[in-house]
């Protein structure tokens, strides 16, 4: 039996529920993970990851030394370094000293509009204000993004539009208190494998209902009421013929909608011809579990709707989310326990990081960038001249790669995320890629995007440094430093103040920003400052356990659910959307939908998943394909198929299942040698700028077994 | 609900209506000992380390499952249950290695068990399932506590992976057909591991580490698991 040298209270970093752990830790390594039960979270529940993958803190390939590209890149010509060999390891100095040397040179050249900035939703809070700062205070740009433009984007915009809020508007756990759950778009078992819990426990134990909206049979329908089938891309016709029988019926909440909405006149209008009828042939759905459907909404005590990214990654997410969000107005299902509108946040911190301003169009807060009082508060807050921010809105995630050019985007840092897997139609990002005249990676691994880098800036993992991670259900959760960080490996956030500094010392600007910070308590309370939501977030208060935005004050209790009285934008708003089809709709050549996702096993790009012994419990990507398609093509389970887009081909193995329907395909999105976004389709959503992950056409052809890409050692043992 | 009151070693108590003996007892600051019961997990009285004597109730009844009714008095350490307490743990200690049980190992010394009580007794060797990547089954260390069945199911997860097997001495925990969890529903979730009391389930790191080998070469090992496969449904 070993006893621990230490056991260290944390927040898990992998999804956005925010686990509760205890790092028990021997000779500074985590042997073993533990969860308190009276964690109000997750109770003591963990999932695979949470439980066992953490290995990849001690991978031999993890860089902990600052590395510089040994072969100077130059724009257009960029190549791939994954081995050390190619690289130079440096001192901090140097490759600090060059990365500002480099950042400067640009930006005295080119200007603001030529730097740009991914940020990082698995990294802290602290970590995020601080290099969102940096770009706006010291380079004047708000080329500043993260991975939620590719998550939720179309649903934060349409919540914004409809309430004038982007969260979830309650705590997972009410969802014990609900008559009724929708959940759609979400493999909720695989993705947020705690919040599953809660909902099976809601239907086992509490007599919940549960209906499932989906084009994969994911394991929540195996303790669904209903589940109806929807072909991918087709949700406004589907929740719009629900909201259509509602009103038709006349199941609506009157009073409801009379005191907290405006628009319900139009809106009766503009929905007047999506009939279920119509809805069936769009989604081919059975009209009567449409109708049954809306019945069992509408006539539910409280009835919440919890989605993830089904709904939002399309050419039309916003109207998606949209139409979601009408199902709530007309029933009133918000502003109590156990209701509301709950968007599912993938990473571990993704809620933190839009809060902290790793916005393009946001400073901290949502407060907007094109708006002339918040950009004089956050001078003023940041020591800036009068009109010395950049009023203009900045470029999201996927316009920063297509904005690099000459006359465009010159210089890119990223910390943390991994474009060259997350962006769609790779084989376009890897163009781009190629044509940054200067690149900077801050992570743990050379990743697929870090590869490309100039300068690799060693980072330390979740377990090696302080911080706050804010969880789906806005809980603001402890980070801590278990152990010394590997090697010269540094926290993000002193990276950043570091650099900071030297680009401030370079660019001899007269007035300069604080970047002194010794500690991210210290980090946070000057985010508290300009962030009314976060005034009341301090450490000495989440020290046990975490609190729930928005935190007014100091005495503020934290808000468990939001609206209970209004909206913040005063009345929920209809508005009028119609059905626009999917960008690439399956065809002679094309028969088949691709769908996109995550696995319970893996996370995202599998930067961390990957270099874990996590990956032998799923090590090769398989796509899934129903057996009444796979008998037509001929393909046996477990056999190589070759996929191909419009953009792209990927040879894998075949998973003949039922877990998807008839005409559907699956591709997990973590794995590099056959890597679903070379096949996915680089069409935006035109509000949110959201890419359609969730739909695009491809073909299956039978492929030898010799075919497939060699097992990839890199980023294992 | 209305209170109940309720006389626990000649002290009186007053709490509402349903609780159990085991909880009304901590009220007054009194521990009762339990063994399979965990907070959070459904109470099934299995184990009987938590009997207590009832006034006018012939049999001993587990404080974990017995709920307080009006004017009942209750004794938790009395002639009887001490006896029944420290035969139960002879009788875990002669079949079950308990070395990794420190709160079992505490009841004993606490007990004053008798270990050599049953020289005879059959011990319950198993040899360790190892056939995942994730953790180690060591059945040697099981006490059927339920715990881990009952987490994987109802109580937590939802898998239902593990469940009792066997008969008798032969009881065990195990998978349908015995099959390795790779084959089964299981998804590793490691709830199980996280509330076996006495080390029977164990991640593999930490049980690697324990037999001696060194963490880089944990690390480094070829992966080892079988290939996972998954039922459609």
């Amino acid at each position: 039996m070993i006893a621990p040298d230490r056991v260290v209270p944390t927040t898990c970093p992998y999804c956005g529920v925010g686990c509760n752990l205890e790092l028990h830790i021997k000779d500074d390594y985590v042997y073993k993970v533990t969860s308190p039960f009276e964690a109000v979270v997750n109770h003591g529940n963990l999932c695979v990851k949470g439980r066992f993958g953490y290995d990849f803190i001690y991978n031999k390939d993890r860089v902990t030394t600052p590395l510089i590209r040994k072969k100077a890149q130059a724009p257009g010509a960029r190549t791939q370094a994954f081995d050390r060999d190619q690289w130079r390891e440096v001192s901090w100095d140097e490759a600090l000293d060059y990365t500002t040397d480099r950042m400067v040179e640009i930006y005295q050249r080119d200007g603001a509009d030529a730097m740009a900035v991914y940020c990082c939703a698995k990294a802290t809070n602290e970590d995020n204000y601080l290099l969102q700062k940096l770009f706006r205070t010291l380079f004047r740009s708000n080329n500043i993004d993260h991975c939620t433009r590719l998550c939720h984007a179309g649903s934060v915009v349409a919540l914004q539009m409809a309430l004038g809020s982007s969260a979830m508007s309650n705590t997972a756990a009410e969802v014990i208190h609900s008559d009724l759950f929708l959940v759609t778009g979400s493999n909720t078992a695989e993705t947020h494998p705690i919040i599953a819990l809660q909902m099976k426990a809601a239907v086992a134990n509490h007599g919940a209902k549960l209906i499932v909206v989906d084009p994969r049979r994911v394991e929540m329908v195996n303790w669904a009421t209903l589940w109806l089938p929807e072909k991918p891309g087709t949700d406004v016709p589907l929740f719009s013929a629900m909201a259509h029988v509602i009103v038709k019926e006349r199941l609506y909440n009157h009073d409801f909608i009379d005191r907290r909405t405006e628009g319900f006149e139009d809106f009766c209008k503009s929905i007047e011809h999506f009939t279920p009828e119509y809805a069936e042939a769009i989604s081919g759905v059975d009209r009567n579990l449409i109708i049954q459907a809306a019945r069992m909404y509408a006539t539910a005590k409280n009835a919440a709707i919890y989605w993830a990214l089904g709904i939002p990654e399309h050419s039309h997410g916003t109207d998606n989310a949209m139409s979601l969000i009408h199902l709530a107005l007309l029933t009133g299902h918000i502003g109590r326990q156990g209701t509301g509108l709950n968007p599912l946040r993938g990473q571990n911190n993704v809620q933190g990081a839009s809060d902290s301003g790793a916005m393009p169009w946001h400073y901290p807060g949502y407060q907007r960038v094109d708006e002339e009082a918040s950009a004089r508060k956050f001078e003023q807050a940041w020591n800036i001249e009068p009109g010395g921010l950049n009023r203009r809105l900045g470029l999201t995630t996927t316009e920063i790669l297509s904005e690099v050019r000459p006359g465009g985007v010159r210089a890119l840092h990223i910390m943390g995320e991994n474009p060259m897997m997350s962006e769609p139609n790779l084989n376009h990002t890897r163009h781009m890629m190629e044509q940054v005249e200067f690149l900077a990676a801050q992570d743990l691994f050379i990743n697929e995007s870090g590869a490309y880098a100039d300068v690799f800036l060693p980072a330390a993992s979740w377990a090696e440094k302080e911080g706050t991670f804010t969880n789906t259900d806005r809980r603001v959760q402890r980070v801590r430093k278990a152990l010394e960080p590997r090697g010269q490996a540094r926290a993000d956030w002193e990276i950043i103040c570091d650099l900071a500094g030297r680009i401030e010392k370079k660019l001899g600007r007269q007035q300069t920003s604080f970047w002194a910070f010794r500690s991210p308590a210290e980090v946070l309370e000057e985010m508290g400052r300009v962030v009314p939501e976060y005034a009341g977030v301090k450490y000495s208060r989440i020290e046990k356990q975490g609190l729930q935005t928005p935190v007014w004050d100091d005495n503020h209790p934290g808000t468990p659910y939001l609206f209970a009285e209004s909206f913040p934008r005063g009345r929920g708003k209809f508005y009028d959307i119609d059905y626009v089809p999917s960008v690439e709709m399956p065809d002679e050549e094309y028969p088949f939908i691709l769908t996109t996702g995550r696995l319970l096993e893996h996370w995202h790009g599998g930067t961390l998943t990957r270099h874990s012994k996590l990956d032998d419990l799923y090590p090769h990507a398989r796509i899934e394909i129903n057996p009444a398609d796979a008998a037509r093509l001929k393909i046996e389970d477990d056999q190589a198929v070759r996929v191909s887009s419009r953009r792209g081909t990927v040879v894998l193995r075949a998973w003949v299942t039922q877990r998807t329907t008839v005409g559907v395909v699956f591709i997990p999105m973590h794995f590099a040698e056959a890597a679903a976004n070379l096949l996915t389709i680089d069409a935006l959503d035109p509000l949110a700028k959201i890419p359609e992950y969730k739909a695009c056409a491809v073909r299956i052809l039978p492929a030898g077994k010799e075919e497939l890409p060699p097992t990839v050692t890199r980023g294992r043992y | 609900m209305a209170d109940v009151t309720l006389t626990i070693d000649g002290s009186s108590v007053s709490v509402p209506a349903g609780t159990t003996i085991l909880k009304a007892a901590e009220r007054l600051g009194r521990r009762v000992p339990t063994i399979c019961y965990h907070d959070y997990c459904t109470a099934n009285g299995l184990c009987r380390i938590c009997v207590v004597e009832v006034d006018g109730v012939k049999p001993l009844l587990p404080a974990c499952l017995s709920r307080v009714s009006e004017g009942m008095k209750v004794s938790t350490s009395s002639v009887r249950t001490e006896r029944s307490r420290r035969t139960i743990l002879e009788m875990l200690d002669s079949a079950v290695d308990l070395s990794e049980a420190p709160e079992i190992q505490k009841f004993i010394g606490d007990y004053h068990a008798d270990r050599a009580r049953f020289p005879e007794a059959e011990r319950r060797e198993v040899p360790v399932r190892d056939d995942n990547p994730m953790y180690i089954r060591d059945y040697a260390k099981c006490i059927l506590c339920w715990r881990c069945v009952q987490v994987c199911a109802d109580d937590a997860q939802f898998t239902y992976a593990i469940n009792f097997k066997g008969r008798g001495f032969d009881t065990g925990i195990g998978t349908f057909f015995d099959k390795p969890m790779p084959e089964t529903s299981c998804v590793f979730c490691g709830q199980c591991v996280g509330v076996c009391p006495t080390g029977a389930l164990k991640s593999k790191r930490e049980a690697l580490l324990e037999q001696g080998v060194s963490f880089d070469e944990i690390l480094q090992a070829t992966r080892g698991g079988k290939k996972r496969r998954r039922k459609s449904p």
